[in-house]
């Protein structure tokens, strides 16, 4: 048993709905998200001989919460067990072992897991198991006004999207094998030359 | 830091949230306990002393402006919300209507229960605008408001009253309407038209269709066609899921259309789903339809039969009589064979719009070989000086091409609406006939006897006979905020001797609630009875069932009762009740609505059916604009004076032989191009930029602007081409002073490439926040401290995109 998440890039408009439905499901404050919105591109202007403009500029998002890691780092780097897989895949903390040192949040590529300083404790997506448990979606799936967002047993969203995990700014899959399917946007459909070649456009909004 | 104190506050529930969620929920309960009051269902929770905590769901839906309406459920203990759902009902598939709130509605949480609120009735006690208020009693308050309006209206007569033009209450069927029926039922009040948000293409649509704004839906587009948008995007502006973003998205990906949109950013309707982004210089959209519009004529791509049955002054056979023989038609005009003798060539439009002389000429190619092609816009070309004639020139492009009245075609305006056709609470007749232009507002109070239908465009009288004395505002930021030119309006608002008395109606002190004299705390829409029809979208009727959240809270009250009150003070109690509640009068509508659509074979549920279901929804057939009109030009005939499609406009001649306009103001009854006042050819060495703004994430206008969850999540920031930023030695994150003749704000720019060069797009809502007294440097960054105050020459509309400026590192 191992959950996922789908994200369809071909959907995704980076209206962050996802993002603000997990604070709010969460309660999370104003510097602490489960989840991410990266805005990611390139390109550049030039002027013709006659004074007109041509571009070759692309944009995409990318919504990223915890991708529930077959090799997840922040288990593997944590002292003292509190950082686990249940026996649905889903990565989660205990809080009472965790002595909040952190190492987790500093080696998570995805910057998943966060310091909940004043409980004393790492706190992170946890596929809001509660809702899991009623039957129902995660939060930012169920947010999503466009439905990008799909959650479920991985092998079945593999089946139904594909195998791709891979997709700029996210680190490499194969550093921690997330358990994350991705549509690719339909601009790098379109342009697969243009991998790569951009750069986080959002930085300051990401936590 | 701001942000960091107020994490720690939010901290403390983040903690105790944590531990509730970890402990997991009880299965939810399914139980309606609905009665006559909230639709609720309870459900059992574990708090971590193992007792069951009830959480009950309510109901209920969004209010602000951004056109549409989605739905929340709250999950409520002890009279507080503790999280949002939104629609979760039916099928979860693209196509399938569900409302999902986007970010902002979902975050009305920390929106509503903010500490920030108003809770009792306020009294000025500075001078005006200086933002200095004592609480008073609500006896105090209505007892004050109500002699004022007597004293004001005898003093001055009925048409010195108004109603602010607002929209912080847009959905809902009771919105400002009590106010307006109190002001009728005392003897009426000075009306408004047009909007802040669309009256340049409303006026555009009158004189080209006869009437209206919006054209074919979205779910009409055919497989694999062309559609080509003009300053348009649903991702940006309709962002629930009961809105066109979901429409578009779907169409989109079950027809792979290709999508075109012409704009000065590169919108979110242009990322992730595709499509190719045109870029254009603000303001120019005229010069490229015109330039289109050569390569169609001259390509003889033009569809002559359909001009000829259906348009009216595409060429010298259909011009009427009053224009024969002056080389006055269209196609006179585009072939340069008119009085200005310039053919309205590509490398003509390239100099001007900044798009390449051959990407003209193959979109015109592209337009003309795709069957059909849908062409449309959006409200951004028209929210300019030159507003009125550009929307009308993109109207003319599927005109042309004969590509109007069959699936897949539109005529050019805004993509289609559906309506369930629910009723408004009544606000009465209005024994004041005089009605202004909205934006005609500080005119009419700083000389309103002068203003005149010839050169205020004032209708249903000569000219007005009197200045307003008397201002109601109802849930609105457009005295300052939304406005234009913030530092002349203050100056016009704190004049006591003009306005004698502005009473605000509202839920936090906004910029616009700072320059009234009395501050009556509202409830918002959640917080009371309501109920909604689902506003723009075209892939479902739906009407959602609202019920109070929880108890009013400190000394908040909501407008039906509080003008009920005023009225049994001012003699016309009974008239304005009607002996009737909040709760009767919409009932009374939704019956209304439920009857006359059953007659047309719509089942909708009862009231009561309705409430234990929170939202129903329909997908209606999706609109085909003036198909019926294709069909049969003859029986129907549209509502213009021809009958017929107005591409060259008699009415519009006899306003440019009659109305009073400057020089630099262009009402023709052609849609030509012209660039307008303060459009790019105004920029000068102080002030080379064009400054426009645009519709944000993380607000609707200026509402929800104060919820800084959302605002950190998605920040204000001036949009600067690498261009613009590197030649002033501006770094991204950087923070920067804006500014021009109307003022200076301060904001981060974002340096980005998807603006155009030349251009800064800042995002219109922020709230002005600026030392009134000192330096009125905004630090809120409200683009309407750089926006100039003069109407528009046909709409006398708000020229809210047409500005200059500078840019510097601050």
């Amino acid at each position: 048993m191992q959950y996922g998440f789908h994200f369809n890039g071909q959907r995704c408009t980076g209206c962050k709905t996802c993002m603000l439905a997990c604070k709010d499901f969460h309660d999370l404050g104003y510097d602490v998200a489960f989840r991410q919105v990266y805005e990611y591109g390139g390109g550049t202007w030039e002027k013709d001989a006659e004074g007109a403009l041509s571009q070759d500029c692309f944009t995409y998002y990318v919504s990223v919460a915890c991708n529930h890691c077959a090799k997840p780092v922040c288990v593997k780097v944590c002292p003292t067990g509190a950082m686990h897989k249940d026996d649905r895949g889903i990565v989660t903390v205990d809080g009472q072992r965790c002595i909040g040192c952190g190492y987790c949040a500093l080696s998570c590529p995805y910057r998943a897991p966060k310091v909940d300083r004043e409980a004393g404790h790492s706190a992170k997506c946890d596929l809001c198991a509660d809702r899991l448990d009623a039957g129902k979606s995660p939060i930012c799936v169920e947010a999503c006004p466009l439905r990008a967002l799909d959650f479920g047993e991985v092998g079945d969203l593999r089946a139904r999207y594909g195998t791709v995990a891979d997709l700029a700014p996210l680190p490499s899959a194969s550093v921690t094998s997330p358990h994350v399917v991705i549509t690719l946007p339909r601009c790098l459909e379109d342009e697969p030359s243009r991998a790569g070649t951009g750069e986080i456009q959002n930085r300051r909004e990401i936590v | 830091m701001t942000n960091h104190e107020k994490t720690s506050v939010s901290r403390r529930t983040f903690v105790k949230g944590s531990a509730l969620a970890g402990l997991g929920a009880a299965a939810m309960g399914t139980a309606s306990l609905f009665g006559c009051a909230p639709a609720a269902e309870s459900t059992g929770e574990l708090a971590d002393t193992g007792e069951a905590v009830a959480d009950t769901i309510v109901w209920t839906h969004c209010a602000v402006n951004c056109g549409s309406c989605c739905a929340l459920q709250c999950h409520v203990q002890d009279g507080e919300i503790k999280y949002v759902e939104s629609d979760n009902t039916g099928s979860a598939e693209l196509g399938e209507p569900q409302l999902r709130a986007c970010l902002r509605g979902r975050s009305i949480r920390r929106w509503l229960q903010s500490p920030d609120r108003l809770n009792k009735p306020l009294k000025r006690v500075g001078k005006r605008g200086e933002g200095k208020f004592e609480e008073i009693s609500w006896e105090e308050a209505l007892d004050t408001i109500a002699s004022e309006m007597k004293r004001i209206r005898e003093t001055y007569g009925d048409e010195a009253m108004t109603s602010h033009y607002s929209s912080g209450v847009c959905q809902g069927q009771v919105q400002a309407n009590p106010v307006k029926r109190l002001l009728n039922l005392t003897g009426g009040f000075l009306n408004y038209y047009g909007s802040y948000s669309s009256a340049h293409i409303s006026a555009a649509g009158t004189y080209t269709y006869g009437g209206g704004t919006y054209g074919s839906s979205f779910l009409t587009i055919q497989p694999g066609q062309l559609v080509v948008l003009f300053g348009d995007s649903p991702a940006d502006t309709r962002m629930g899921g009961g809105g066109h973003t979901h429409d578009f998205a779907y169409i989109r990906e079950t027809t792979d259309c290709r999508v075109i949109t012409i704009d000065p950013r590169m919108t979110d309707t242009t990322c992730g789903q595709g499509g190719e982004w045109i870029p254009i210089r603000p303001g120019t959209d005229g010069a490229l339809c015109a330039a289109l519009a050569y390569e169609i004529i001259n390509n003889g791509w033009a569809d002559e039969e359909f001009l000829h049955t259906y348009c009216v002054g595409y060429d010298e056979e259909t011009l009427p009589e009053s224009a024969k023989g002056k080389n006055a038609s269209y196609k006179d005009y585009i072939l340069g064979t008119g009085p200005d003798a310039t053919p309205k060539t590509p490398a003509w439009a390239a100099a001007i719009t900044l798009i390449p002389e051959q990407r003209i000429i193959d979109l015109a190619r592209e337009m003309h070989e795709s069957d059909p092609v849908y062409i449309g816009q959006g409200y951004g070309p028209q929210r300019r000086a030159n507003g009125e004639i550009t929307a009308r020139a993109i109207m003319v492009l599927p005109q042309l091409l004969g590509q109007i009245g069959k699936p897949g075609m539109n005529d050019g305006r805004r993509e289609g609406c559906a309506s369930v056709g629910l009723g408004m609470l009544p606000t009465g007749e209005n024994p004041v006939t005089t009605n202004i232009p909205t934006f005609e507002w500080p005119n009419a109070i700083l000389h309103g006897e002068e203003l005149t239908a010839l050169n205020a465009g004032v209708q249903g009288a000569d000219k007005m006979s009197s200045s307003i004395k008397f201002i109601w505002n109802y849930a609105g930021n457009c005295l300052t905020n939304q406005h234009s030119d913030i530092n002349l309006t203050h100056d016009i608002l704190a004049d006591e001797s003009l306005v004698e008395f502005i009473v605000t109606s509202e839920v936090f002190m906004t910029d616009s609630a700072k320059y009234s004299d009395i501050i009556i705390p509202d409830l918002t829409s959640q917080e009371q009875i309501s109920i909604s029809s689902d506003g723009y979208s075209d892939n479902m009727i739906a009407v959602i069932f609202g019920a109070p959240v929880y108890e009013p809270k400190f000394e908040r009250r909501g407008i039906y009762e509080v003008c009920a009150d005023l009225a049994e003070r001012l003699g016309v109690g009974d008239e304005f009740t009607e002996g009737k509640t909040r709760e009767d009068w919409l009932r009374e509508i939704y019956d209304e609505a439920r009857t006359a659509n059953a007659e047309k074979g719509m089942d909708m549920p009862t009231w009561d059916e309705g409430y234990a279901m929170g939202v129903w929804k329909m997908k209606p057939e999706p609109i085909v604009k003036l198909a019926d009109f294709v069909e049969d030009p003859v029986a129907n005939a549209l509502p213009t004076p021809s009958g017929k499609i107005e591409i060259y406009s008699e009415t519009l001649a006899g306003f440019e032989a009659t109305w009073e306009l400057a020089e630099d103001e262009v009402v023709t009854a052609l849609p030509i191009y012209d660039p307008g006042f303060l459009g790019y050819e105004a920029c000068t060495e102080e002030y080379p930029l064009q400054i426009t703004g645009f519709h944000y994430k993380a607000h609707t206008h200026s509402s929800y602007a104060n919820n800084e969850v959302i605002q950190t999540a998605a920040q204000h920031v001036a949009w600067v081409n690498p261009v613009d930023a590197e030649a002033r030695g501006i770094k991204d994150g950087d923070t920067i002073r804006v500014f021009n003749d109307c003022g200076e704000i301060r904001i981060e720019a974002k340096v980005t490439p998807r603006v155009i060069p030349g251009n800064v797009s800042i995002p219109q809502g922020m709230w002005h926040d600026a030392d009134m007294a000192g330096d009125r440097v905004d630090h809120g960054g409200c683009i309407n401290t750089l926006t100039k105050y003069r109407p528009t020459p046909l709409a006398k509309a708000n020229p809210q995109h047409s500005n200059i400026g500078q840019i510097a590192k601050a």
